[in-house]
């Protein structure tokens, strides 16, 4: 359908979120443990107004302004698959008497996402490709994704580790969503000019007759989407990456990376697109029902790759040779797509800041 | 059960027809099954609330089929301690098996290390029941010792057909009139037409890499030659990661992989 423009002021805003919470459980930021995560929310007054994010290598800290801004933050410790492929969920269950095994139904309200940046888009749109791949199309990721309502947000600011635009991935949202927010001040005023692309966001916002904006409002906006690209201080060359991590399991740079990591798995616990699970299998106490549950795993983990007789990747380099290659180029071949999305995620929550741009560089670059 | 899109996630519970102990750590499991695997598929076995392994099909029949289990973790040993009649969860059949059809009408070498015999099984059966589909067909097959060597009682049925059976052990007991010391020394006794010959080989990676040089140096070209992979496979379909070989999901795109589709990887540490 063709693109239609909204300005909001805050009241609007605050009906919106409204409106979209009579028919969609509302999941958006919020700040808890000085940090912006995601979770259920009501009002306006739930997301992090004021707050701004600091962010280097191994560095994540929040501040609280003056600024009126909802969306000042960019990307937290969390992101949007933490709904769609929860952490730790139950696939079924038995009884050991009737050996009847019962699959986890999970019924739940579908689900709207409020302040989806451009890039969390692309790793949504990475995930939907990797959870169709299989035997058969995970139904567990596509019956929560099905019903997904997206109110993604442009971002006027990145931090240091951003890289949205050496990955194509914003700072524009150019994806599947159903509205976009932009955020604008003009000295006190405070609008968000809001883009419509689904009909079903048509639909759903008519009943608030919001206004038209101003065609300073619309150049507004799009300028300070436009200012935060050409301004994003973090680039990250992809020409011939592929092929060079492919071609490079032996680089001595591997070892070298190797003595600062510290196998934490934090880097692909943050990472939007990181999707790898491992089966738990469980019994109670009795001894008599069973239950199985798929939980987040890492290539981090010794016992990932473990066959009879030990592990595989024993080393810490081969481990994060293996999360490195498989992000920036085993996911080409089994995807058609990078598994990166220039979040900057795994470099904030490194515990020693390892950059991924730093070492891929190097890799490319045959530095030791 | 209803049959909604994640069967594959979720385990069948079927009776153990008959348990046979194969060697002092190796049995076979029997079950009654509505699918037919085809040779080099592999199942999933669930034992109730211990876990779940990836085994290869050993044999099948119509409407059964047999599993062969080393034991050695706690799922198969957990294996190991059921009886007939007691209930194992299958999912399954997975994965790709050996292009069987290939090999018709030509020379096949199937070379199997250890346990690696299993999954080969199927295709001495069939190649026992349709010889006359094949040129030669020769077993090389590489086990610690004679009391290790699977399947022994099928070793005749196939040399009755016209199966080649070449048998060597790292180490002997007493009756044992076949070869001692590695299994690619018997490759070069072995006759057979290079340009018109294919190799099936299962057995631990280092086994492969040897008998896919010592087949090279015989002439065989490298596309003849397959191999079955062992990765750690979780779900089976693709989507837990864990088996990844570089840029294959074993579960999905192998176990049996073409020799170079592998090349480049097989020697690389750690992968």
């Amino acid at each position: 359908m063709k693109e239609t423009l909204y300005s909001l002021d805050i009241g609007d805003f605050e009906r919106l979120l409204t409106v979209i919470q009579s028919h969609f459980e509302l999941y958006g930021p919020t700040v808890r443990d000085s940090a912006v995560v995601y979770e259920k929310v009501e009002t306006t007054r739930d997301l992090p107004q004021g707050w701004v994010d600091d962010q280097a290598p191994g560095r994540y800290r929040l501040e609280k302004t003056d600024s009126p801004l909802f969306f000042g933050h960019v990307v937290g410790p969390q992101s949007w698959k933490k709904y769609l492929f929860p952490a730790r969920e139950q696939l079924w269950s038995v009884k050991k008497e009737s050996a009847q095994v019962k699959r986890s139904a999970n019924p739940q309200k579908p689900m709207a996402f409020l302040g989806v940046r451009s890039c969390e888009l692309a790793a949504i749109e990475v995930q939907d490709k990797v959870f169709s791949h299989g035997t058969q199309p995970d139904a567990f990721y596509h019956r929560r994704r099905n019903d997904l309502f997206i109110v993604a947000v442009n971002c006027t600011t990145s931090s240091r580790n951003c890289f949205c635009t050496s990955m194509n991935s914003g700072p524009k949202c150019n994806g599947n969503f159903d509205l976009a927010l932009t955020e604008v001040l003009d000295g006190a005023i405070h609008r968000i000019v809001v883009e419509v692309k689904s009909k079903r966001a048509q639909d759903l916002i008519a009943p608030l007759h919001l206004k038209t904006p101003s065609p300073a409002e619309i150049a507004a906006a799009q300028h300070a989407v436009e200012e935060n690209a050409k301004t994003m201080a973090r680039s990250f060359s992809t020409e011939g990456l592929k092929e060079s991590l492919q071609n490079s399991p032996d680089h001595p740079r591997w070892n070298k990376i190797a003595e600062r990591c510290l196998d934490c798995a934090n880097c692909t616990m943050v990472c939007p697109t990181c999707f790898c699970s491992s089966t738990v299998d469980t019994t109670d106490l009795t001894g008599d029902n069973a239950e199985r549950w798929r939980q987040w795993d890492s290539c981090f983990n010794l016992e990932f790759s473990y066959i009879h007789g030990g592990e595989i990747r024993k080393s810490t380099a081969s481990r994060y040779r293996q999360w490195l290659t498989h992000k920036l180029a085993n996911w080409w071949d089994q995807f058609g797509t990078s598994g990166c999305v220039g979040c900057g995620r795994c470099i904030s929550w490194c515990p020693v800041g390892i950059d991924l741009t730093e070492e891929a560089t190097a890799i490319q670059e045959g530095q030791e | 059960m209803d049959k909604s899109p994640h069967e594959w996630m979720t385990p069948t519970f079927v009776p153990i027809l008959q348990v046979r102990p194969e060697s002092s750590d190796t049995f076979s499991i029997e079950l009654e099954s509505e699918h037919f695997p085809s040779p080099g598929q592999f199942n999933m076995l669930y034992v109730f609330g211990v876990g779940e392994v990836p085994i290869s099909v050993s044999r099948a029949k119509a409407s059964r089929y047999i599993h062969t289990i080393r034991s050695v973790g706690a799922v198969t040993q957990a294996l190991r301690k059921l009886k007939t009649g007691d209930l194992v969860g299958v999912r399954g059949p997975f994965g790709r098996g050996w292009p069987i059809e290939k090999a018709k009408g030509r020379d096949l070498l199937i070379l199997a290390g250890g346990i690696g015999l299993a999954p080969l099984r199927p295709i001495l059966d069939e190649a026992a029941r349709n010889i006359e589909q094949f040129k030669n067909v020769t077993l090389l097959y590489g086990a610690r010792k004679p009391s290790d060597c699977l399947f022994k009682e099928d070793w005749e049925n196939w040399e009755r057909a016209g199966i080649n059976i070449l048998a060597t052990v790292d180490a002997t007991e007493t009756n044992w009139n076949r070869s001692v010391g590695v299994v690619t020394k018997l490759i070069p006794k072995v006759k057979f037409d290079p340009a018109n010959a294919i190799s099936f080989v299962c057995g631990p990676e280092i086994m492969m890499l040897f008998c896919v040089e010592a087949l090279n140096n015989q002439g065989m070209e490298e596309h003849n030659i397959y191999l079955s992979m062992e990765r750690n496979m979780k779900c089976a379909v693709g989507y837990c990661g864990h088996c990844q070989f570089g840029v294959d999901f074993i579960c999905k795109q192998g176990p049996v992989f073409p020799y170079p589709a592998l090349k480049s990887r097989l020697k690389v540490r750690e992968i």
